[in-house]
């Protein structure tokens, strides 16, 4: 059977994967997004803060994501569970960064300016800093996705949903005829997806970066 | 009034301050022994302010980098917290009160407007508005009017964002935003130090164009003393940890400096800017005698023999200064005025400053210019004689101004100085 005759026998079973796979990493994009521009939020405005902040997403990250999920299970069980938890964490490392870097990056005549003419604290942050921090937040964010489509594959291993379970399929039944398939399919998969996603935050970059600092 | 023509630019600027305070639109300042300390500095790098700036006047303070003048003023609407002192706008103790509420009331123009870049002109002007809650169609209406005031048109500029601005207007733009829910207070912070000499020149203008309108408390700080003195009322010269050198007007500073600091500060040529500050108008302006170019010139030659000067100024049929002409000058030109003098190739307006004319005068081969009226017509003549009267008459009356200030100014820094001993001598005590 070759890869074509592959893909349409299966493809109900492709197409669900698929969207378990897209639908995982949107979810835990979202969670990683609040949280990470939270702490982001939170801890710009320290040096210390914000460094720890960094370092310990980064620590995270250093974590390989086999051993995170293996240590996950034991944890919390099998599933849903543990996938969402590995990739929400691997997801925070560059949201928080960016989001500090862009909130710190802000023109500090332009706070002042916010200040002189009686915005309050909040005001500030919702109406000046977030806005003009938004376009490297924003790009933090295309990069966790980009991360987290590969990350989530493995979550198979802990018989989460998505894509990873067709690669582990192929992996473990290697030599069969439909092996090769298998993995290249879910590989593919994974690869079209994360080019969908990307063209959906050029869009959402369109639609939410304001005109008059859009590059 | 009678004494306002001697007293020149000084009487009439203290006459719109007086107007100013009459109609309400100005808040008056009052800085009670202001101070601002840094932990860690033995220093305090704002010390013991005390000043009192008057509803609807322009104060500029002026002094050299990191004397604390920017502190000073951002102490004023609590972007910096005085850590002692009293502050009262309007008569009203400003000190512990919620200074978001405190800056809704005070505009504020920062260096390089300061705009905010994801939000167009519109939405920069219409943020103080929205906060204090007015309606859209208020709203929409007072930035429609700002942009004309500033002289931006609305329809061009309204939904443009900062970037697609040239400096000056950016700065144009900024002043709409401090002035956009008519606070009694302006604070500017070197408002026009980042953009050229030329624009800033015409910003300044506007300013004053402004300010005749709308007698708002403006405090001003600049390094650059030629904009203070084109700007001010009066001026505060400051020294290290914003101690007041000399507080007074313009006049008074450049013709007695209180000390060597201030002098310094001045420059070169104080006499010389003086003369930036009087107009045309003010002084005496000699009346010669004119003819127009349809005298008949059996007239011309009665007059040319009967006036005291040997030199008479011919006006075109619009009353517009046309040619001198001397005694021998139509003789030589066999009668025919088309031939006869020389053309006047420069005029001074009543509105132009002393400076200028001097300039005219000084560059003109007889040493005399026309002066114009608004459309050109002749009004009269100075030359260097009246010019000099005029000049020293000034800089005696300013000499006399600013030796009284500054005696006022000495007696209060003695009752301070006073004050500070008699404190620290009774501490230990109890």
């Amino acid at each position: 059977m070759d890869f074509w005759e592959y893909l349409d026998s299966r493809h109900q079973q492709l197409l669900t994967d698929a969207w378990q796979h897209a639908s995982a990493v949107f979810q835990c994009m979202v969670l990683a997004t609040v949280l990470g521009v939270l702490i982001g939020v939170v801890t710009y405005r320290s040096g210390w803060a914000g460094n720890l902040a960094t370092t310990t997403t980064s620590t995270i990250l250093t974590i390989p994501s086999l051993a995170m999920i293996g240590l996950l299970v034991p944890v919390v069980g099998l599933g849903v569970p543990p996938t969402v938890i590995a990739l929400t964490l691997y997801g925070l490392l560059p949201i928080v960064r960016n989001s500090i870097v862009g909130l710190r990056g802000v023109d500090p005549t332009l706070v002042d300016a916010a200040r002189g003419i009686g915005m309050s604290g909040p005001m500030r942050l919702v109406r000046v800093e977030l806005p003009l921090a938004w376009p490297p937040i924003l790009t933090g964010i295309r990069v966790s996705t980009q991360m987290l489509m590969g990350i989530a594959a493995i979550a198979a291993y802990a018989s989460g949903p998505g894509l990873g379970n067709e690669i582990f399929r192929g992996l473990a039944s290697l030599g069969s005829k439909n092996a090769l398939n298998q993995v290249l399919a879910g590989t593919l998969g994974i690869i079209i997806l994360a080019l969908l996603f990307d063209a959906a935050y050029v869009l959402i970059g369109r639609l939410t970066i304001p005109r008059g600092i859009r590059v | 009034m009678s004494d306002t023509a001697t007293q020149g630019a000084s009487a009439e600027r203290s006459a719109s301050a007086e107007r100013a305070r009459s109609d309400g639109h100005g808040a008056s300042i009052e800085l009670e022994n202001l101070t601002k300390r840094y932990p860690g500095s033995p220093q305090p790098a704002v010390d013991n302010v005390s000043m009192e700036i008057k509803a609807g006047e322009t104060v500029i303070f002026v002094g050299p980098s990191g004397c604390g003048k920017s502190t000073t003023l951002k102490m004023i609407n609590r972007l910096i917290e005085p850590s002692g002192g009293r502050i009262r706008i309007g008569g009203e103790d400003v000190t512990d009160i919620d200074p978001v509420k405190l800056r809704r009331k005070v505009g504020y123009a920062i260096q390089s407007a300061g705009l905010f870049p994801h939000m167009t002109v519109a939405q920069n002007i219409a943020l103080v508005p929205k906060m204090i809650g007015w309606s859209k169609a208020r709203i929409r209406a007072r930035v429609e009017e700002l942009l004309d005031l500033v002289g931006l048109d609305p329809g061009e500029f309204h939904g443009r964002y900062p970037r697609q601005l040239s400096g000056g207007q950016q700065q144009r733009v900024g002043v709409a935003r401090a002035l956009a829910a008519d606070p009694p207070v302006l604070l500017m912070d070197e408002p026009f130090g980042a953009v050229d000499p030329i624009t800033r020149d015409h910003l300044q203008d506007e300013l004053i164009r402004l300010q005749h309108e709308l007698h708002k408390t403006i405090v001003f700080v600049t390094h650059d003393f030629d904009e203070a003195i084109k700007l001010g009322d009066r001026i505060a010269v400051l020294r290290e940890r914003s101690h007041i050198a000399q507080f007074d007007t313009p006049e008074a500073i450049l013709t007695n400096p209180a000390d060597d600091f201030v002098s310094g500060f001045v420059g070169a040529g104080a006499a010389l800017k003086r003369l930036n500050l009087t107009r045309v108008r003010d002084v005496e302006i000699t009346d010669y005698p004119t003819v127009t170019v349809d005298t008949p010139l059996q007239e011309i030659f009665l007059l040319l023999r009967s006036s005291g000067t040997n030199e008479i100024l011919l006006l075109d049929r619009r009353r517009r200064p046309y040619k001198w002409l001397r005694r021998g000058d139509l003789m030589r030109a066999r009668g025919s005025l088309a031939r006869a003098g020389t053309l006047v190739h420069d005029t001074v307006t009543r509105d132009a400053t002393l400076r200028d004319a001097l300039e005219a005068v000084l560059t003109d081969n007889a040493g005399r210019v026309a002066v114009t009226g608004r459309r050109g017509e002749y009004t009269g003549v100075v030359d260097m004689e009246t010019l000099m009267n005029s000049v020293h008459e000034l800089l005696e009356a300013d000499r006399l101004d600013a030796m009284e200030h500054q005696h006022e100014l000495a007696e209060i820094r003695a009752a301070q100085t006073h004050a500070e001993q008699e404190g620290e001598g009774g501490g230990p005590k109890a």
